[in-house]
């Protein structure tokens, strides 16, 4: 469908797909009206930082905004906060808002994002137990921080790693309970889950894999203790559940949206309502270097598609469509990721895991499918390059440290 | 405050007030200076707001660190200059600081 006459444009949503659908479109020149609805009160900010460097207090909340206020002023796009979005009619083009207010649109960009899965057990609305989602999550969190508590985190994933980090950095007491026999086993490797719970563990933190968590204590509306199934009670002053997510499809899947885990969208973001686009946490999109399609929760994904609906939008050429990548900071480790490691058949470790700077390389059929860099720069941006043209890769080559990746790139590219 | 001014690849320059404590980046997004994507949001992960920076000012600006050293040597058009603009804190000696935007960031 052609929307270059849409002179209407409503985004769900404020994290970052929708800021940067916002900015895609005012650059690309389109001038008509942009309605930003969004459930949280602050203006739309990156949320990554929110384990990491902000946990610690490291930065004014400002700094995590996309744009300064006077910016949505200047560039005319109404934003409606702390406001949620009750229902979609389709036929008649608008948007149900609480409250009452109904708004009209010729485009719409659901960037719903998602909330954490909750942990349906005992004790979890006790306070001292928080999700790490929101900055109104931190707000709360963040006063409770102090060197000597005791800490406790339900899920060993990246939120609850690098939330570890931060509170062991801060001198916290540190228990991470995870009930897969690894940490991180949805998202990597064995190798990787090793180097990381050896790297807690070197830390001060305590991990306890293979754990079945049962219940939360508390003591005068505060928890007190998490109960492990056996009966063990560890301690708490403060506990994070970081049990992994769950997209926002509710709104899409009460207006009759074709929903594929995520709100299904094709290459240009384009949900099975042609005036409808989505993106980010809450979208399912085809993963075209994979041949399937998938939900991806990260900064890039949710990057990419607000770019891609904003150009479906304007009539503008698809956006090339990059690797998937990810990053997560742990102590001093930067890991970035590039690619998306599901069904690999070999696997290379390129570097020493002792020395804090190695790489490894996940290849299906010979081919490069994703990378784990950890401090290691040019094996993620080589490996991105890899992944995208399907090059065969001899393992040997991967794991001959004294042959820079650069030229591995660069002779794959030629072979 | 001090002023940054960002040139890109056509020779259009644009002058900002910039923020002390605040990267070169974080500056050039809050004011939609284009050709500076910044994808990571500032976390030296991503390798997308490569600037060149003004010869002038290359003493004033820090030296880099190995990360950044190391994400460069895969940016497009890399010179002697190129800096990624997240590594770059603002502060008053940076006043009048002059980068220009490659063509492209990937």
């Amino acid at each position: 469908m052609d929307l270059s006459s849409a002179s209407r444009i409503v985004l769900i949503g404020g994290g970052q797909a929708a800021a940067q659908a916002i900015q895609s479109l005012r650059m690309g020149g389109f001038e008509g009206s942009i309605t930003l609805v969004g459930d949280e009160p602050a203006l739309p900010y990156q949320r990554p930082p929110l384990s990491k460097a902000y946990m610690k207090g490291e930065f004014a909340e400002e700094r995590l905004y996309f744009k300064p206020a006077a910016w949505y002023e200047d560039n005319k796009v109404d934003l409606i906060l702390s406001t949620r979005a009750t229902s979609l009619d389709r036929a008649a083009r608008k948007v149900h808002l609480e409250h009452g207010a109904v708004l009209d649109y010729d485009a719409l960009i659901l960037c719903t994002g998602s909330r954490p899965r909750p942990l349906p057990v005992k004790g979890a609305d006790l306070q001292g137990v928080h999700d790490l989602r929101t900055l109104a999550d931190v707000e709360r969190i963040r006063p409770q921080m102090v060197a000597g508590r005791r800490l406790v985190i339900i899920g060993a994933g990246y939120i609850g790693l690098e939330a570890a980090a931060v509170a062991r950095t801060m001198g916290l007491e540190v228990t991470v309970l995870e009930m897969a026999d690894r940490v991180l086993a949805r998202v990597t490797s064995p190798v990787m889950s090793e180097f990381y719970e050896k790297e807690h563990r070197a830390q001060g933190a305590t991990i306890l894999t293979g754990t079945r968590f049962d219940h939360f204590e508390g003591k005068d509306g505060h928890v007190s203790a998490a109960v492990l199934a056996d009966g063990t009670k560890l301690p708490a002053d403060l506990v994070l559940v970081g049990i992994g997510i769950l997209p926002n499809i509710e709104l899409a899947k009460e207006a009759g949206l074709t929903i594929d885990n995520g709100i299904a969208t094709d290459r240009d973001a384009r949900t099975s309502d042609p005036r409808i686009f989505a993106a980010g946490d809450c979208a399912s999109r085809p993963l075209v270097h994979y041949g399937r399609s998938g939900r991806l929760e990260s900064v890039h994904n949710a990057i990419e598609q607000a770019k891609l609906a904003a150009a479906a939008i304007l009539g503008k050429p698809r956006p090339a469509e990059d690797c998937p990548w990810f990053w997560s900071d742990q102590f001093d480790l930067k890991l970035q990721i590039a690619g998306l490691n599901q069904g690999y058949d070999e696997l290379v470790v390129r570097g020493d895991p002792d020395a804090r700077k190695f790489a490894v390389f996940y290849l299906r059929n010979g081919t490069l499918i994703a990378v784990d860099a950890v401090n290691s720069p040019p094996e993620f941006l080589a490996s991105k390059k890899l992944i995208m043209s399907g090059a065969k890769l001899a393992p040997g080559v991967l794991k001959d440290t004294s042959t820079p990746m650069k030229d591995i790139a660069a002779a794959a590219a030629t072979a | 405050m001090p002023k940054i001014t960002y040139i890109d690849h056509e020779g259009n320059e644009r002058t900002v007030e910039a923020k002390t404590g605040e990267s070169v980046m974080e500056t050039a997004i809050k004011n939609s200076i284009p050709g500076i994507d910044a994808d990571c949001g500032g976390a030296c992960a991503c390798a997308t707001c490569h600037v060149y920076v003004d010869t002038a000012f290359m003493d004033k600006v820090g030296e880099q660190q190995e990360m950044e050293k190391s994400m460069l040597d895969f940016a497009e058009n890399v010179q002697e200059n190129s800096r990624l603009s997240c590594q770059i804190t603002v502060s008053d000696a940076l006043d009048g600081l002059r980068v220009t935007t490659p063509e492209s960031q990937h």
